[in-house]
């Protein structure tokens, strides 16, 4: 054992919901590196894919970093069956991409989407801590997926909770939730938002015409995370970029959201397949 | 003996076996089966054991060929592989994929009249062997109190840990996958060079008392500067390759079914996604499939997308067969195997089906005019002349640029392409930091980025203040016990 060298021990897990689940695990040295807004491929086991996660939480103290995981396809369903406390994960290297910039903006808007809700947590956090009037804006399908609500309201000067049904806070997207901010503040600097391509772009447009700064984190499909592969290239302004190690944070206002969909549905039909595979067998194993 | 001529030697460069084209274009096995040893005798009696052999200095490391090429002829494999161990850590690596055309076969007197002798396999047969019979030269290695980091696991990294951990120091390899080896490892696919050789050559190397730390992203997890600062490195070697594919910078090269062909070689090869579902990582497979370039990669990534069961492949390239930067070998391999070739071809265009996925490739006739900067005609398009060829997958596989991660998160000097700036004993902006292979140069070979590695680690002991260690075994007895039975190395005070 040495000071590089971590075995990837989860240390705590919570679930929020029935898809979506919380992994604290231990890795010293990143816990110490990691900034707001890197990521960190993780693989579960030796036949695993590299899956890229952003980190939603390091804390240098206690030596660990946090990553929020929706079950959504093979390798985050198998991951949610057998990440357990006291088991290690196959490999985590990171933390990985440029930090967000955090500049001098005195008020801003930290949009989280779903999933994104994690992610943004270290920049509203590190915002708060630089000085800056902290809104957060969090949206939800429906009140039984929310969380963080309260770790939230400890950092922010204002939250807003949206959920798309109306089951708890706002009853809207979490667009509406920009806009009801957008009218009680006409001194807004930046607005940054992290969730789904579709909530990232509809955010986008509505600051745009404001003129409003908005940084968006991107997360495409990616293999090696260092820049080796090209998998992850997005346009930015006609320009393409390399999520990875040009990113993952983008102006939301010149990234082409629609080339991130279409390519975001690149193994689609693999992904189905391979997650119908492993229920199929799952289920094998349970009768 | 009596001396060898042109004349007195067999005529005929033995042949190798290969396996049946029809068949390994649908497998993964090694293609080149490699000589037997009859086969490699045979072929060690064509050398002329130059009294001034052009193929020392042909070769990148400076092997002296034909000393193993003369221990060979006697016999003594153990004693071949000792003299080529003495400059190249990886012969079983290299007799496989170094461009010997180009270099010491390139340059060999025979060669003049008949076909060169066949040194990279007679290379690959030592090396292998000692594979089989478990062979590691294993010095005297004398402590030092240095800890040297090397980042990167490839053959620059390799290269130069072996040669710091002969010299005493603790030398520990950083790799950012999960697995070591760099291109070796996802790069270069199975037929050409197997896994099992690369496993085997890292043994060696922790043998050695190299220790690897994967999934270590040097930069970010920590920099360059706190490896000297915080974390008691003495030295630093980097040697991080190139990566960053280009792109091919025409309509239609976002649409899904274009990727680089490091993304498909990292897929299949690091992350064995041929076996996918079985294996979490996907590769779509395309059944009419262009890959744009001639390089080595390319041909890898035609060949691989071949065995992947692709219906027909094809490669484009916009000079022609002559200009082709690929070993001789590989496009024979691939000509061999199937593979369409549209030489003096250019894409200028992706075709989306309307889904956002490729539908078909655009391209041009070219004609090679005036030469260029680099000596080769240039190709200049031929108007009028464009055309579609049908496809469903296109891979790109023209060149890489710098990996920006090390730039980004030090000080060290980049020059204006990127690449790190280093002095002439490789050393960089930074006193104690060193760095060769693709990452100085840009992309090269792998023969290339060892040779770099080791030349880092010359300076590197220099800058260190350690002696310089002979590598030659001696063949006396000590005390009576055997000095090569035990790899006994004199040192030699400074």
């Amino acid at each position: 054992m040495n000071e590089f060298h971590s075995d990837f021990e989860i240390v705590a897990r919570e679930d929020f919901s029935d898809v979506t689940f919380m992994l604290e695990v231990r890795h010293p040295m990143m816990a110490r590196a990691a900034k707001p807004g890197q990521f960190v491929i993780v693989t579960s086991h030796p036949d695993g894919e590299r899956i890229p996660l952003t980190i939603a939480d390091f804390d240098a103290a206690r030596g660990t970093i946090t990553l929020v995981i929706q079950a959504v396809g093979k390798t985050t369903l198998e991951m949610k069956e057998t990440c357990r406390v006291g088991t290690h994960l196959y490999g985590l290297a990171g933390p990985m991409g440029i930090p967000s910039h955090l500049g001098n903006s005195k008020k801003v808007i930290c949009v989280g989407g779903g999933l994104g809700v994690a992610p943004v947590y270290p920049q509203a956090r590190a915002l708060k801590e630089s000085g800056a009037y902290v809104i957060g804006v969090l949206g939800f399908r429906t009140k039984d997926l929310i969380f963080w609500d309260e770790k939230f309201r400890n950092i922010c000067d204002e939250l807003i909770v949206c959920t798309d049904d109306g089951s708890a806070g706002l009853h809207g997207f979490v667009t509406d939730g920009i806009r009801k901010a957008l009218e009680v503040h006409d001194d807004i600097d930046e607005v940054v938002a992290i969730g789904p391509p579709m909530m990232m772009k509809a955010c986008c447009d509505a600051t745009r015409e404001a003129g409003i700064k908005t940084m968006v984190s991107l997360n495409p499909i990616m293999v090696d995370g260092t820049g080796m592969c090209g998998g992850c290239r997005v346009k930015v302004g006609e320009i393409v970029k390399f999520a990875c190690v040009d990113g993952p944070d983008f102006d939301g206002h010149q990234v082409d959201f629609d080339d991130l969909m279409v390519r975001l549905r690149r193994y689609k039909e693999e992904e189905a397949a391979a997650t119908k595979r492993w229920s199929e067998t799952c289920r094998m194993t349970q009768v | 003996m009596k001396k060898r001529t042109v004349r007195s030697i067999p005529q005929q460069r033995t042949p190798v076996r290969e396996l049946d084209p029809v068949v390994r274009s649908r497998n993964f096995e090694e293609v080149n089966c490699g000589y037997d040893e009859q086969e490699a005798l045979l072929e060690s009696q064509r050398c002329l054991f130059c009294p001034e052999p052009k193929c020392i200095a042909g070769c990148p490391v400076n092997i002296n060929i034909p000393a193993f090429i003369e221990k060979i002829g006697a016999k003594d494999y153990r004693g071949a592989y000792d003299v080529i161990t003495g400059t190249n850590l990886l012969p079983a690596v290299c007799g496989r994929v170094c461009p010997q055309e180009n270099q010491c076969e390139g340059v060999c007197v025979v060669g003049e009249t008949l076909e060169p002798v066949a040194i990279g396999r007679l290379e690959r047969f030592v090396g292998d062997l000692a594979i089989a019979n478990g062979w590691v030269n294993r010095p005297y290695i004398e402590p030092t109190d240095f800890k040297v980091g090397v980042v990167g696991s490839g053959p620059a990294g390799m290269a130069c840990a072996a040669d710091m951990a002969k010299a005493g120091c603790e030398v520990t390899v950083f790799e950012a996958f999960h697995e070591a080896g760099g291109v070796l490892r996802y790069g270069i696919p199975d037929f050409r060079l197997p896994n099992s050789v690369v496993d085997a050559e890292i043994d060696k190397l922790r043998e050695l008392g190299v220790k690897f730390e994967v999934n270590t992203l040097v930069g970010r997890l920590f920099t360059i500067e706190q490896m000297l600062d915080e974390l008691g490195f003495s030295a630093v070697f980097i040697g991080t390759g190139a990566g960053y594919p280009a792109l091919l910078g025409i309509p239609g090269d976002s649409l899904n079914g274009v990727l680089s062909a490091n993304e498909l070689l990292t897929r299949c090869n690091l992350m064995k996604a041929r076996d996918f579902p079985n294996v979490d990582t996907p590769l779509p497979l395309g059944k009419h499939v262009v890959v744009v370039g001639a390089g080595n990669t390319a041909m890898d990534a035609l060949r691989v997308t071949k065995r992947l069961g692709a219906e027909s492949v094809a490669c484009v390239y916009r000079r022609s067969k002559t200009e082709c930067p690929a070993r001789a070998e590989e496009v024979h391999h691939a000509e061999q195997e199937g593979i369409e070739f549209h030489w003096l071809t250019n894409p200028v265009e992706v075709i989306d089906d309307g889904s956002g996925s490729v539908a078909a490739i655009r391209c041009i006739r070219m004609e090679l005019g005036e030469p260029d900067d680099s000596g080769r005609r240039r190709p200049v398009p031929v108007p009028g002349s464009e055309f579609e060829i049908e496809t469903d997958q296109v891979v790109f596989a023209i060149g890489t640029n710098a990996n920006p991660i090390i730039g980004q998160t030090s000080k060290l000097k980049l020059n204006k392409w990127g690449y790190l700036e280093t002095d002439a004993n490789l050393m960089t902006s930074i006193a104690g930091v060193f760095a060769g292979g693709d990452i100085v140069t840009g992309a090269a070979t792998v023969i290339e980025a060892m040779g770099a590695g080791r030349r880092a680690a010359r300076s590197m002991k220099r800058y260190l203040g350690l002696r310089e260690a002979i590598e030659e075994p001696s063949s006396e007895t000590i005390f009576g016990i055997d000095a090569r039975e035990h790899n006994f190395v004199r040192v030699k005070a400074a």
